[in-house]
């Protein structure tokens, strides 16, 4: 039988939390870029474009992410494709994270002044050109305290990517625990761990928040 | 090779799904009464407590807004049993999805006592109510009115977390759900729908609220 002592853990827990970062990054990368095809979808003129967009969004916010997770995971083989846990885990996290990032973004483009959007056509720039240059720099940055709140939540979520078998800081403190029988120790690490990831995000989302202009 | 989706087997699991999904929502009422008293409780002693525990409530706070819903789950029903608490799994589902759920609500419940203006409470008190009244008939349903659609959301997003509590063996959807696909080897028929299951009892249950809210709290509720 292997001894483990205190360092050993942490340091186990640590290598594994390398793979919860790189996670959180790969989904929030994909997530946004996704998530910007999404909201283009979603503020399109066309009704049924806008619709399908909404379905979109209402589908991955209204599921279990776990359930997302177990269809990519299951559903991907289907399509020929071979499956490994870390494909699903980034793909679904991705599909997750595109579908809130939208909203958020929506909602930034929403709480512009109709004038923005005439002004831009005013100097004869076309749709694209408004979006590009006036619209998304406005709404990204009047929406930059929830992104990255989000962005909290997603790191948060990544422990779930651990039930389809994928080796981040979760799934590592699973199998420490079974081998030193410390829950109170592993898990409490394990939180601590996610604690230091997440809380200077969140006070930074706070910061923002308040420095925001109130409008 | 071609995969062709079979959903013969539904006809035999309707019970089972039915099922997972009564516990599921057992779970999420359980969670939904307990975890809003809590964090009234929470957000009024932020406000008006004695310092060492306005100073926990935030400690706490800050820790379960801070870390995953699973590890707190985890540690709750591993953690725990090694200081002679032992929880059964159902028991302990609805503790951790508490705990977890009152962190988010004592930010939603206190932003709303804050949105009551503060001549409500001196007019009240002025007419001789006596403080804990005044909180409870006067600036709690005003505060309620103000965070309900907040609140609503709340609930929704938890009881789509509780898919998670499948991992300690708690017998509800998702939980079916692994059991269903691990005989039918549908795997992926199998989540699909319980994943629209899911899908539907979201949509149902923030109707609910909302109707519920409408009837309990007065118009202007949305």
């Amino acid at each position: 039988m292997i001894e483990f002592t205190f360092w050993d853990i942490v340091r186990n827990l640590l290598l594994a939390a390398r793979w919860t970062v790189l996670l959180s990054l790969a989904a929030f990368i994909g997530g946004a870029l996704v998530g910007l095809a999404v909201l283009f979808f979603r503020i399109a003129k066309n009704k049924w474009v806008k619709r399908i967009a909404s379905g979109y969004i209402a589908l991955f916010q209204g599921t279990p992410l776990l359930m997302q997770l177990f269809l990519m995971f299951f559903g991907l083989p289907m399509l020929g494709l071979r499956i490994e846990p870390w494909t699903a885990a980034v793909l679904g996290l991705t599909f997750f994270a595109s579908a809130y990032l939208a909203e958020i973004w929506r909602s930034g483009v929403d709480a512009l002044p109709r004038g923005q959007w005439d002004a831009g056509a005013s100097l004869g720039l076309h749709y694209l050109q408004e979006l590009r240059l006036i619209i998304l720099p406005q709404a990204f940055a009047i929406t930059r305290a929830p992104t990255v709140g989000f962005l909290v939540q997603l790191i948060k979520s990544t422990a779930l990517t651990s039930i389809i078998g994928f080796e981040e800081l979760v799934r590592t403190s699973n199998a420490i625990n079974n081998a030193t029988f410390e829950p109170f120790k592993v898990y409490g690490l394990v939180a601590l761990i996610f604690f230091v990831m997440c809380f200077p995000l969140t006070q930074y989302a706070r910061r923002l928040e308040k420095q925001a202009p109130v409008r | 090779m071609g995969y062709s989706l079979d959903f013969g087997w539904l006809a035999g699991a309707a019970g089972v799904i039915a099922r997972g999904a009564a516990m599921t929502l057992l779970l999420i009422a359980v969670t939904t009464l307990a975890g809003t008293f809590l964090s009234i409780l929470g957000a009024a002693g932020k406000r008006n407590g004695p310092k060492p525990l306005q100073l926990a409530i935030g400690v706490y706070v800050e820790v379960m807004r801070n870390t995953p819903f699973l590890v707190q789950l985890f540690f709750i029903f591993f953690g725990l049993p090694t200081l002679g608490i032992r929880l059964d799994p159902i028991l302990a589902a609805m503790l951790a999805m508490t705990l977890n759920m009152a962190a988010y609500t004592i930010e939603i419940v206190g932003a709303g006592l804050d949105a009551v203006p503060r001549g409500q409470t001196e007019a009240a008190l002025a007419l001789g109510l006596r403080p804990r009244q005044v909180f409870v008939k006067i600036v709690l349903p005003q505060a309620l009115k103000v965070i309900y659609p907040a609140l609503t959301s709340q609930i929704v997003i938890m009881m789509l977390e509780s898919a998670v509590v499948s991992q300690i063996a708690v017998r509800e959807l998702t939980y079916e759900a692994d059991m269903l696909q691990a005989r039918t080897f549908r795997a992926f028929e199998t989540y699909f729908v319980v994943t629209m299951v899911y899908l539907g009892l979201s949509m149902g249950l923030r109707r609910l609220l909302v109707a519920s809210g409408r009837r309990a709290l007065g118009a202007g509720v949305s």
